[in-house]
């Protein structure tokens, strides 16, 4: 009973005139950005946030979560109708959408999406609701120690899931923490690593380095093969599934929403780990699979009602946690931050309007897009329609402007096309840069609990391993590690990030 | 094709990590380190900066070992414009203003492009784009851009 009351709550905040607005805006937003090819999620994050920081915390941390999804929806129209998908979760919706596109299906493949986005979206935030206050409840009795070993854990397994070799993903990780220490120790008062710029005093924003890493950067990685698209549907007809689709989706919907839901939970990549799963599920399950890869329904319904799923319950460790398991969560948390609210399981207690209006508005904004963008969907076919040398441009304007906004420092701005610059050289040498915004986000946090769980150990390190919770959490993380270091499983896990990719 | 130790994304990527873990290591050489039960403020870069070592001279040693990916050409124009042209805007901004900053960094960093020429179209999108930066980012939302900088007069 308690989480319907709960759910009121929410809904109450949710349903607020402005709140709608900001959801709708954020959706809208989103998914305006997040069609324009070679833009994913975490760039169209990045390029928006500088719009919420005026707003107040519940409808700004609204407005960034429409976007989330606005941007999710986006990408997965990009991926289907010009087979360019904007980010690693909808290359798998390419294989079939964009076959069924090429068969003049693209209606049909893009209703499917947002059908099963929509499901999916549902179960997911249910289960938020349901999960979310029991972990945080967990997490109340966390002291420092278990802190640091959670945070080690989350980032072990956002490493081990993600794809890319691990080497490069730990040595990211570490640039990223380092970088996250850049500014004044809030301990001792020493300024650390600012080159005696007071710009950076209080350490380097998050923006700056999303936006230079991920927005900079992918343009001129971008730029570097440079090549013509075409659009495959000029118009797209018939968005209206019928019965006989509805009955054809059904099964991979949930499927779809099963895996994705759980493995959404899970640090890493999740919910493009999710539509991979959900591919290969897809396939394994099929009566006829050789036709996938050649527009079958199932290849896009399973992997977008599961990457739908994993993004709706990547917000389930960042809420109760406050440990962000993807880069779009680590956006999140510095939104949170810089909006004043320390992230952790306290913010389910301390600010319950927040915590269950962002859930509630989550549904709220998986119907709008539902009921908005095949509406739309010929707007967002224009959109598509501009070619990227117009369209470049203008991303860069955005952001610098929005860079400069963030404090009003042309520093800022300087410092965002340094990090455009690194972000370039990383990815030409297969680094992702991803971990390291996760590093630079759990820096500053990870070595305050350090610091004070071996304060409290009278500097003892062994107190990481006579907790229990803390000793379970630094196990898993061991297992993790050398699970994925033994050679069958490393083999396996090259093939499944390598199939169909 | 086995490719030459210095041509590898390995090689490079392990410079990479030791040199931001000698420069971090040497910057903080003079952070108070203090002690495990009360870290100082040079405790835990030390420790970061240690591994990232570590890990550039696993990176570059796989570089030796293993055959690997060659690095590839580097996109110097694009990479060179982009960056160049968003460090113009704020070199401008302040000095000549928002519109003479925002026309540079569109047409520094369109040059960028093999498409780039000029044509009526393309002409009328910076327009409108100069026009919606105005009306939206400054008259709107209020951020501190002077339209016209100091270099001209004020």
């Amino acid at each position: 009973m308690e989480t319907l009351s709960n759910l009121w709550l929410g809904l109450e905040t949710a349903l607020t005139f402005w709140n709608l607005a900001y959801c709708m805006v954020g959706v809208l937003l989103g998914t305006a950005i997040g069609v324009l090819p070679g833009l994913g999620p975490t760039a169209t994050i990045a390029m928006l946030l500088p719009v919420t920081f005026g707003l107040p915390p519940v409808s700004a941390l609204i407005m960034l979560a429409g976007i989330y999804y606005g941007a999710q929806y986006g990408g997965s129209t990009t991926a289907i109708l010009v087979n360019l998908p904007g980010e690693s979760s909808s290359v798998v919706t390419a294989l079939d959408g964009y076959q069924m596109a090429r068969q003049g299906k693209a209606g049909k493949a893009l209703a499917t999406a947002a059908i099963g986005s929509f499901f999916a979206g549902t179960v997911a935030t249910v289960l938020l609701a349901v999960f979310a206050p029991p972990l945080a409840d967990l997490a109340l009795q966390f002291g420092p120690a278990e802190y640091f070993s959670l945070m080690v854990l989350g980032l072990v397994a956002s490493v081990v899931l993600a794809h890319g070799s691990l080497l490069h993903a730990f040595g990211m990780i570490i640039l990223g923490l380092m970088l996250g220490l850049i500014g004044t120790d809030v301990n001792s008062g020493t300024t650390r690593y600012t080159f005696g710029f007071p710009e950076i005093a209080d350490g380097i924003n998050f923006v700056v380095v999303a936006m230079g890493v991920f927005g900079l950067g992918e343009i001129i990685g971008n730029l570097a093969n440079e090549t013509t698209r075409t659009v495959m549907a000029k118009t797209v007809k018939g968005l209206m599934p019928t019965r006989e689709d509805l009955k054809q989706m059904a099964a991979p919907v949930l499927r779809g929403t099963v895996l994705g839901s759980m493995l959404g939970i899970l640090p890493g990549g999740g919910a493009m780990l999710a539509s991979f799963a959900a591919y290969t599920l897809e396939k394994k399950v099929s009566r006829h699979p050789e036709r996938f890869g050649k527009g079958a329904i199932e290849g896009v319904a399973g992997p977008e009602s599961a990457n739908n799923a994993g993004a709706q319950t990547s917000f389930i460790p960042m809420l109760t946690l406050g440990i962000p398991s993807n880069p779009v969560m680590a956006l999140m948390i510095g939104a949170m931050i810089m909006q004043g609210i320390q992230p952790g399981p306290s913010v389910m207690t301390e600010q319950p309007v927040l915590f269950w209006g962002l859930i509630v508005s989550m549904w709220i904004g998986n119907l709008f897009l539902l009921v908005l963008n095949l509406p739309l969907i010929g707007l967002w076919v224009r959109m598509i329609s501009v070619p990227y040398h117009f369209l470049y441009p203008a991303i860069l304007v955005f952001c610098a402007i929005g860079v400069f906004s963030l404090n009003n420092a042309t520093f800022d701005v300087y410092l965002m096309a340094m990090f455009g610059f690194l972000g370039y050289i990383f990815r030409k040498l297969d680094c992702e840069p991803a971990p390291m915004l996760l590093g630079f986000i759990l820096g500053p946090m990870m070595e305050e609990h350090l610091r004070r769980a071996m304060l409290i150990s009278k500097g003892d390190a062994t107190v990481f391993m006579s907790r229990p919770i803390s000793a379970t959490m630094l196990v898993l993380a061991l297992i993790l590690l050398a699970s994925v270091l033994a050679p069958t499983v490393r083999r396996k896990r090259e093939e499944a990030f390598q199939e169909e990719a | 094709m086995m490719s030459h130790v210095l041509q590898k994304k390995d090689f490079w990527a392990g410079v990479l990590y030791i040199a931001f873990g000698v420069a971090a290591f040497w910057i903080g050489r003079d952070y108070p380190m203090g002690m495990a039960g009360r870290m100082g403020a040079g405790y835990f870069p030390t420790i970061l900066s240690v591994t990232l070592m570590l890990i550039g001279l696993l990176s570059a040693a796989r570089a030796f070992a293993q055959e690997g990916e060659a690095v590839g050409a580097i996109a110097w124009k694009p990479l060179a414009l982009v960056v160049g042209s968003t460090a113009l805007f704020g070199l401008l901004l302040s000095t000549a203003g928002l519109v003479v900053a925002l026309i540079a960094l569109v047409l520094v960093s369109a040059a960028a492009s093999q498409h780039f020429r000029f044509e009526p179209k393309a002409a009328a999108g910076l327009i409108l784009l100069v026009v919606f930066c105005t009306l939206v980012f400054v008259k709107a939302l209020g951020v501190p851009m002077p339209l016209v900088g100091s270099w001209f007069g004020e």
